[in-house]
């Protein structure tokens, strides 16, 4: 008797939209294992940070402030690997938005107009990810090197340049205690709603959401990257000029991931600080794939998934679990969505030996 | 690994199989038998399930139903190498051959023996059993260095070392030139006279009238008959219809009714172009050629002997070594976007299987659908429909996924987006292959339709479609040009063959 | 001067340790066919498992075991996935890695700190003995010496036994190795495990010798150096050495120039060398060997084997 995977003869449709939940449901239950090995009730644990995430107008204020970095990269990822390109560096793009944004923010306030300091600094910081983010697109296009593994390194160097800039020459003069710049002048601050720390971040984010589904769905340049990211011998076929196509798409992913950058450091920090690289790059990945490439989708899963690390430091602080588990959980959840999309196509087959 | 012979029984014997994949089913209550030392050919159009029926029997799938014996033996293959393990060996139209491996490593491999691998004695071996059967084969060569020919044969070694009593071999003259089919008879004559049994897939009726002791007829999945070639008496021409009405279901005529062709400019004008291939050699060398307005010009050859590298040269896919390429009378890059290009490889160059038809439609369409930087859906959606009731695509509706269509209907979609383009050269490559005849009729009459709004450049390697299509024949062999005939010059038509595996008339 | 030049040189070697048994790790999993991108997150949960269980069980050797056994168990999730559910490789492989940081940043939160426990370098006589060499290669702690004897022994595996070519069969053509019987399911799972469990003694080198302790992704991107190495590797061996001791010798430079106080280069730029070294050298070996090389990758590699 052998059990083996078959391909479904008829793929699934209905029920297969079930398989998402399902997969949740897997690694929630994988979750509660882990509450288990550090010896916490998982259903407590749960519901704190169900609380934790939704369960006031405050929280869920603060459940979107997590999100909207969460949404930019998302975007920027997402929309990288629509043309199977796979951005990995968007933390280190969103570094370097920053950096660049805090540049123009410092230095540059003595100069420009005071209506104009925002979109100046949010512009640079646009450019600042989108220029680090043309380095592995110009070696891919050209060289054709793996654009995985040197927008990766590009992450540590651009983090250790961070560190070198607010250890160092942009080190604030005044000697607070956390390694930093100086504040930003008041008028470089994003700002704030409804008396929350929810900040013109998550506008922008949402807003770029909806830019990039209509450009997918209307323009040519839409319709060309998602063929190049379906079947790049079709587009070669029709003439696609794919270096164009990858620069484009690159700067723009870059520039989303840096604006991710700018807008927490001006919107929550207000200075270059230590805690800008915290990871949203990388989580920008888990979003894009758990919401399948899909723009409204990643902006409801990164909410989600915020609500998941606010709940996470909610359960730390009641709790005394480090609040990594809420990684631990994400990666679980990827796996299991993974699983479940396979289960879509394919389906377990039990084959006896006939007699 | 040889069986004992057993009299009463048939080497192998198949009854009542059944298998089924998704949307269709392949092979339904298929009975099969073979003797000891017999070439028996499976004869079918395409899809008719023989390869399916003989992946079964290899051990590549499992039947749904029916049962399989082996000398009177019942089995059950889980593997290929079960079926090896019995004697049982297939080699597939695509070669299941490690390019980077030398022939002696390939012919080795997945076979006992000590674990220091000892490359000069097996190459020895190799050598040996090559000159036994006239295989002349290098035993140290690189795949990849072989020619297909040599490739092949390289597999038909393989399974010689391996001792098997049954050899099936799917489609293996697809790729031959016609001397190098003659010399794979001969090699094949000689393994069944040593008592090996010979399973020959095919659809070429000539071939099998020449090699088999007995055919096999598949249509649709089902056995239409079994008989020995000498049953069916009379002229050839006689036997062959006989074979094809029963592989078809109908009188099948391939005739198109061509009328004679009214040409007026240059359209096309090629001068001593060569090209470099993948590997650094020149492809195509030094090749000129014109296609005029309201012809269709034909390059004839055996696939691999440049034809793709040409194409891939005027179409602006492949530097140019030399020479050049006028499109009437202009260079060609400017003209490129009245050349509209049919790909061989319709399923992965021509089409994004996963998207919906309206999307496939505008992928050459792009720049005629656009309205500043915004793609005109609905335009392209209309043009869609149009082309569908024209050329009688059966699709549920435009929004089905490429994937969800059938050879002949995807090629169709494919022909209307082409002319569609209203293109004044349309490059068409192998545009039947793989399609059964009622879809090869419909592509050639759409195609024969064409001929008047501008000129056909036509790449194939099936002779009937040239015959039955071209003005003109370029046939070409390693690259150069063989010959450049008429379809009305008799005399020089039947040397056709010749001039295809390389061979120049003497004057 | 001579001085100066055997320290750099056997810092040089320590240095390039982890990465090497990552790399050689990594080139039997893509030999085989299958990406696992994940080895960041293998090395670190060797690394973590070695501390762990040295700390628990008081014995480095067992500690170094069941970092391996932890490796190899963690790439079979990838091997699971890919393998046998044909997941997208580039995916799993990534998840692993996201998936390997936040589980050891959870886990060895309560073990963060030294280990009193620890690989000391020793000399292996006589062989110490001989002038220079023996100085720098025979000087060094107990998990760089099975390094010596791995390289050459891989190299002399994948090419010139059957299972090598079996193995390399499986990566370049695998329905032609299903065809002559060879399972390719069972290869690449042996395989996967294989590279996870070179992964994860790299990770234990980093925690139990290298820079005794735990601390949350200690490995510093190493993993991601050795899959860059692979490539630079063109997937032999031998040449795997060759690019992890360039690497060692990029990180032993680094800590020359800054504990020989030398600031001619600013020191955030010395830490920033060893990855745009990995740049760098991606860069030329892709260029180069796409003009005309005909060795490359394992021609099946990243593609999911699927007979039906």
């Amino acid at each position: 008797m052998r059990v083996r995977l078959k391909r479904r003869l008829r793929p699934l449709t209905w029920a297969g939209h079930l398989f998402v939940p399902a997969s949740i449901i897997a690694a929630l239950a994988l979750g509660a294992l882990l509450f288990g090995v550090v010896g916490i009730n998982p259903a407590r644990a749960y519901l704190e940070m169900l609380i934790g995430g939704f369960g006031s107008f405050y929280n869920f204020s603060e459940t979107l402030v997590r999100a909207t970095p969460l949404i930019l990269c998302g975007l920027s990822v997402g929309l990288a690997s629509k043309m199977l390109i796979w951005n990995i560096g968007a933390e280190g793009q969103l570094v370097m938005g920053g950096i660049a944004g805090s540049g123009v923010a410092l230095f540059g306030s003595a100069y420009i107009p005071s209506a104009l300091l925002i979109p100046a600094i949010l512009i640079a910081g646009f450019v600042g990810g989108a220029v680090w983010a043309l380095i592995p697109a110009f070696l891919k296009a050209r060289l054709k090197v793996n654009e995985i593994i040197t927008s990766l390194m590009l992450n540590y160097v651009a983090i250790l340049y961070l560190e070198h800039l607010y250890f160092g020459p942009w080190r604030d003069p005044a000697g607070r205690g956390f390694p930093g710049t100086a504040m930003f002048p008041d008028g470089a601050w994003l700002t704030r709603f409804f008396g929350t720390r929810i900040h013109l971040g998550l506008i922008l984010g949402l807003a770029a959401a909806v830019l990039i589904w209509f450009l997918l769905s209307y323009t040519r340049w839409g319709y060309e990257i998602s063929v190049i990211g379906a079947n790049l011998q079709a587009a070669l076929y029709a003439r696609m000029n794919i270096t164009h196509n990858i620069l484009w798409v690159m700067a723009i992913s870059g520039g989303l991931a840096g604006l991710a950058g700018i807008c927490e450091t001006a919107g929550i920090h207000y200075r270059l600080q230590q805690g800008l690289a915290v990871g949203n790059g990388y989580l920008g990945i888990i979003v894009a794939w758990l919401g399948r490439l899909q723009p409204g989708a990643i902006v409801i899963i990164s909410i989600l998934l915020g609500g998941l690390m606010v709940g996470g430091d909610q359960v730390q602080i009641a709790l005394h679990v480090p609040s990594s588990i809420s990684l631990a959980l994400q990666g679980a959840i990827l796996f299991c969505v993974l699983a479940g999309q396979v289960f879509r196509e394919y389906e377990w087959v039990i084959e006896t030996e006939k007699v | 690994m040889s069986l004992s012979i057993d009299k009463t029984h048939p080497t192998i014997l198949m009854k009542g199989i059944c298998k089924r994949f998704p949307g269709v089913v392949a092979n339904q209550e298929i009975d099969l038998r073979i003797l000891k030392g017999e070439i028996h050919s499976l004869l079918g159009e395409n899809g008719a399930g023989k390869t399916t029926l003989m992946n079964l029997l290899s051990g590549v799938y499992q039947p749904d139903a029916g049962e399989i014996f082996v000398n009177g033996k019942r089995v059950s293959f889980r593997s290929p190498r079960d079926a090896l393990d019995h004697g049982i060996g297939m080699i597939h139209q695509h070669f299941q051959l490690v390019d980077n491996f030398t022939v002696a490593e390939n012919i080795v491999l997945g076979m006992p023996g000590p674990v220091r691998f000892d490359a000069a004695a097996i190459e020895k071996t190799v050598s040996e059993l090559s000159n036994r059967y006239g295989l002349s084969i290098d035993s140290r060569a690189r795949i990849w260095e072989l020619s297909v020919g040599e490739q092949q044969r390289v597999e038909i070694l393989r399974m010689l070392y391996r001792n098997v009593d049954v050899l099936i071999m799917d489609e293996p003259t697809a790729v031959l030139s016609p001397q190098e089919i003659e010399r794979l008879f001969i090699i094949m004559r000689r393994i069944r006279d040593e008592g090996r049994s010979i399973i020959f897939i095919t659809h070429k009726l000539e071939e099998v009238l020449e090699v088999s002791d007995y055919i096999t007829v598949l249509r649709r999945g089902k056995v239409m008959s079994t008989v020995r070639p000498e049953k069916l008496k009379g002229k050839d021409g006689a036997v062959s219809r006989e074979l094809a009405r029963m592989m078809v279901g109908r009188e099948v005529i391939l005739e198109v009714g061509k009328d004679p062709c009214n040409t007026k400019g240059r359209l096309l004008g090629v001068e001593k172009l060569s090209v470099r291939g993948d590997r650094g050699e020149l492809a195509v060398k030094e090749i000129s050629f014109s296609v005029k307005v309201g012809e269709i010009f034909a390059i004839l050859g055996v696939a691999g002997n440049g034809q793709r590298e040409l194409v891939e040269a005027l179409t602006g896919l492949r530097p140019i070594e030399s020479g050049r390429v006028l499109l009437e009378d202009d260079d060609m890059g400017a003209g490129l976007e009245r050349v509209a290009y049919i790909p061989e490889d319709r399923n992965r160059r021509g089409c994004v299987l996963d998207m919906p038809l309206v999307e496939n439609f505008a992928l050459t369409q792009r720049r005629q659908f656009t309205r500043g930087p915004f793609m005109r859906w609905k335009d392209i959606a209309r043009e869609v429909r149009r082309s569908v009731a024209d050329f009688n695509i059966a699709a549920a509706g435009i929004d089905m996924k490429a994937r969800q269509l059938s050879g002949g209907n995807l090629q169709k979609l494919i022909l209307a987006r082409a002319f569609s383009q209203k293109p004044f050269l349309l490059i068409a490559e192998q545009p039947t292959r793989g399609l059964d005849i009622g879809a090869t009729e419909d592509i050639w009459k759409a195609i024969l339709r064409q001929r008047e709004k501008g000129g056909i450049l036509l790449i194939s390697g099936d002779l009937k479609e040239v015959l039955s299509l071209a003005d003109n024949i370029l046939v070409i062999f390693r690259g150069q040009v063989m010959d450049i005939i008429s379809c009305e010059d008799e005399e020089k038509i039947g040397d056709v063959g010749l001039l295809m595996a390389g061979v120049r008339r003497k004057q | 001067m001579e001085a100066a030049f055997i320290l750099i040189a056997k810092i040089t070697i320590a240095s390039s340790m982890a990465v090497l048994y990552a790399t050689i790790g990594e080139i039997f999993t893509e030999r085989s066919g299958v990406l696992n991108l994940g080895v960041e997150g293998m090395m670190l949960i060797g690394a973590l498992a070695a501390f762990v269980a040295t700390q628990s069980l008081q014995s480095l050797w067992l500690g170094t075991v069941i970092a391996m056994l932890a490796g190899g168990l963690f790439a079979m999730i990838h091997g699971l996935f890919t393998i046998t559910l044909r997941v997208n490789q580039v995916v799993s492989g990534l998840a692993l890695t996201l998936f390997g940081i936040g589980l050891t940043n959870f886990l060895g939160r309560p073990f963060i700190g030294k280990l009193s426990l620890k690989f000391e370098p020793f000399a292996l006589f006589p062989l110490n003995k001989i002038p220079i060499v023996g100085e720098i290669f025979f000087t060094q702690s107990a998990l760089v010496y099975p390094a010596y004897l791995l390289v050459p022994a891989a190299y002399v595996f994948l090419f010139k036994t059957r299972f090598g070519l079996q193995l390399r069969a499986v990566g370049e053509n695998p329905a032609a190795a299903d065809t002559v019987g060879i399972s390719v399911f069972a290869t690449r799972y042996l395989y996967v495990f294989a590279g996870g469990a070179l992964s994860g003694l790299g990770g234990a080198y980093l925690s139990l010798a290298y820079t005794p302790g735990w601390k949350e992704q200690m490995t510093g991107g190493q993993g991601w150096i050795a899959i860059a190495l692979v490539i630079f590797a063109m997937w032999d061996p031998l040449k795997a050495a060759a690019g992890a001791l360039l690497f060692g010798f990029i990180n032993a430079f680094q800590f020359y120039c800054q504990a020989a106080g030398i600031t001619l280069i600013p020191s955030y730029i010395l830490r920033m060398l060893p990855y745009l070294f990995t740049i760098g050298v991606l860069a030329v070996i892709t260029h180069w060997k796409s003009a005309k090389m005909r060795v490359g990758a394992p021609d099946a590699l990243g593609v999911p084997f699927e007979r039906e």
